[in-house]
């Protein structure tokens, strides 16, 4: 039986070998070698242009096999499940629950109708709220041809279902694992590089090779999740001295502007790989990195901060005051820590395309490797990056003001909802103070109506 | 009405919780996923705590009261069922209705009335007494007013309402001082169909 097995076996091991070469060639020309000159070949924006219309073919093919079947499509609201209504303060909700009823007192006056105001707005958040929703991935219109964003994919049409599983066989036979290796080759480059380039003893030489290095592994990074970025205001991009915030929703973040420009990182020192990979990073450029204890001493996060951006040489370092991931829908509350240092803030916004494949890390579901993993297995990663021209804080404007300006301009750029809701509500209770507040305005009702009606005797 | 959705048959007793409330399917539906995406530890019901979490909702001055109204007596959760039962009450009335009679829908002007009523008496005893009223009143203003001033408000109210002068106020002497208020407006949210 031998004789007969050989010949085949040694025709699949040379078919083997042949697509595993062939396979590590188009890596190099397409991938590896653009990334070192920092070119694109335009293949990325081809392939873009090629996916919309298939996802294009695809909602309408569902619409049409759902008319056919007599079924409803489920429609995602985006706004929100409940009807728009004109918004209006307590103060105008109230008045308008009494109505004709009030008559003439001197005294401040409570009406049994105005619990009503109160448990209406306590079910509208029941039912729907503002903030809550901003902390898991946003609903699309259109399908993208992946289960993990569809409601209604239920085997509509034959066709449709053979694409899909053509798109699945795509994704995770070919899209994956040439992901995962261009992924692990940008870090292992990054990791070598970086501990060589360390060892130089000119610190120019340093500086320099250091930057080219991390353009090189940040841009293989960027090819290894087929991220398709357009940088926009470039001529805005941050500079020395100074630092740079942006909304976050992903780490994936931190690829995305370090693709652009060498910034300086701030965070914690994590463990294991991430660990040695922000050791090797410190090795040739300065980074800012925190013990697990240091992180709570504000004074000291301030004085690290403030000392590295007075030296011009260093990049700006880059920040991202929500603290926490958020859906790209919209842009919470900025910590006020870093808005603290005199210095310039250079603003960026970031909006992700979710068409053809979700950013956000929701981190409460997903651990970081099987978020790497979806990733790595949507079809690809498109965003828009709006450098905006640089902000100081003004005269008289304390670092809470600055930090609402800047958050605004963010949010405007990036058509994001403008929330004051802090991110940390994912795993925190909201402060007191908020209700104290709310307490406060239907107080002024009651005391207000006062005022109000000595107005209109003086007028009669 | 048009035909049913299958993605409808995924949520536990939809028919009947349609004939019973008058939403429809894909109103059940968003409630349905509304009540998933809530119901974090995927135990099948809602407690105090989901509820509890969300911001607008904390910051509510009865917010206690309001995520109180959907537990019956001596529940821990909240299962779907019971979840859209107290929305029902929300729902904006619809004056073509034809099946059943107005009065005995969720919606119905006294039943809205009856779940306001509810959030002042606690004790269910049917009558909202003076302390009930100085309760929710403390919950409404906080510390923003005296504890005079909360007596003189909360007395007023009661000579007010209090029709037969037994210093409570009963759920008809609710409803006829509320007469003129456009029930229906305040009380309904309207959910996308």
């Amino acid at each position: 039986m031998t004789w007969f097995t050989l010949p085949v076996d040694s025709l699949l091991c040379r078919c083997l070998s042949i697509a595993i070469t062939l396979w590590f060639t188009l890596l190099l020309v397409f991938t590896i070698v653009p990334a070192v000159f920092g070119v694109s070949l335009g293949v990325r924006r081809l392939y873009v242009r090629t996916l919309l219309k298939i996802f294009e073919w695809a909602t309408s093919r569902m619409e049409i096999g759902a008319k056919e079947k007599n079924q409803e499509l489920y429609k995602p609201c985006s706004n929100g499940i409940i009807a728009k209504e004109p918004p209006s303060s307590l103060q105008q909700e109230i008045q308008e629950l009494r109505g004709s009823t009030s008559s003439l007192r001197s005294e401040p006056e409570f009406e049994v109708g105005d619990i009503f105001y109160f448990c209406r707005r306590g079910m509208e958040s029941i039912v729907d709220d503002e903030v809550t929703k901003r902390f898991s991935a946003q609903e699309l219109e259109c399908w993208n041809l992946l289960t993990r964003s569809s409601y209604n994919f239920r085997h509509i049409s034959a066709r449709l279902t053979v694409v899909w599983g053509l798109g699945v066989l795509i994704r995770y036979g070919v899209l994956l694992p040439l992901r995962v290796t261009l992924a692990v080759t940008g870090i292992s480059l990054l990791l070598v590089l970086t501990t060589l380039v360390g060892l130089l003893p000119s610190r120019d030489v340093r500086s320099f090779l250091s930057e080219k290095i991390h353009l090189l592994c940040y841009r293989i990074c960027v090819r290894a999740l087929t991220a398709i970025i357009t940088y926009h205001n470039r001529e805005n991009k941050p500079k020395n001295g100074g630092i740079c915030v942006a909304n976050h929703t992903t780490p994936i973040d931190v690829i995305i502007l370090a693709n652009d420009g060498c910034y300086s990182m701030i965070g914690q020192i994590h463990r294991g790989l991430m660990g040695m990979i922000q050791r090797a990073m410190s090795k040739s450029s300065p980074h800012i990195w925190f013990e697990r204890s240091e992180v709570k001493d504000r004074h000291l996060v301030a004085k690290r901060l403030s000392d590295h951006v007075a030296d011009k040489t260093k990049q700006p370092i880059l920040i991202f005051p929500e603290g926490t991931c958020i859906n790209n829908t919209s842009v919470m509350m900025f910590k006020k820590g870093s808005f603290e240092i005199s210095c310039t803030v250079y603003p960026v916004a970031i909006k992700y395309d979710p068409r053809f494949g979700d950013a956000f890390w929701n981190s409460s579901k997903f651990g970081l490797v099987s978020y790497l993993l979806r990733m790595m297995s949507s079809w690809a990663i498109v965003c828009s990056v709006w450098y905006l021209p640089p902000m100081h804080r003004e005269e008289g404007e304390d670092a809470v003001q600055f930090a609402n300006r800047v958050k605004a301009a963010i949010a405007a750029q990036g058509g994001l909802v403008d929330l004051v809701w802090d991110g940390g509500l994912k795993r925190a209770k909201v402060k007191e103070a908020f209700k104290e507040e709310q307490q406060k305005l239907y107080s002024k009702v009651l005391v207000g109506e006062l005022e109000q009606r000595d107005r209109s005797d003086n007028r009669r | 009405m048009g035909s049913s959705s299958s993605s409808v048959n995924h949520v536990p007793n939809a028919q009947e919780l349609m004939q019973e409330t008058g939403f429809s399917a894909s109103q059940i539906l968003r409630l349905y996923e509304r009540f998933e995406f809530l119901d974090r530890d995927r135990t099948g019901g809602l407690s105090f705590q989901d509820l509890e979490a969300l911001p607008h909702l904390s910051i509510n001055p009865i917010g206690d009261r309001i995520i109180g109204a959907f537990f019956s007596q001596g529940q821990e959760t909240v299962d779907f069922a019971s979840f859209v039962r107290v929305l029902a009450h929300f729902r904006p009335v619809d004056s073509n209705r034809r099946d059943g009679a107005p009065q005995e829908q969720a919606n119905s002007r006294t039943r809205k009335l009856k779940f306001a009523f509810q959030l002042y008496d606690q004790d269910k005893d049917g009558k909202i007494s003076r302390a009930e009223l100085l309760q929710v009143l403390r919950s409404m203003l906080g510390i923003q007013v005296t504890e005079e001033q909360l007596q003189s408000i909360a007395e007023r109210a009661i000579q007010e309402a209090d029709l037969d002068r037994d210093d409570a106020i009963s759920f008809d002497e609710f409803k006829k001082s509320l007469e003129k208020v456009d029930i229906d407006h305040k009380m309904s949210i309207r959910i996308l169909r």
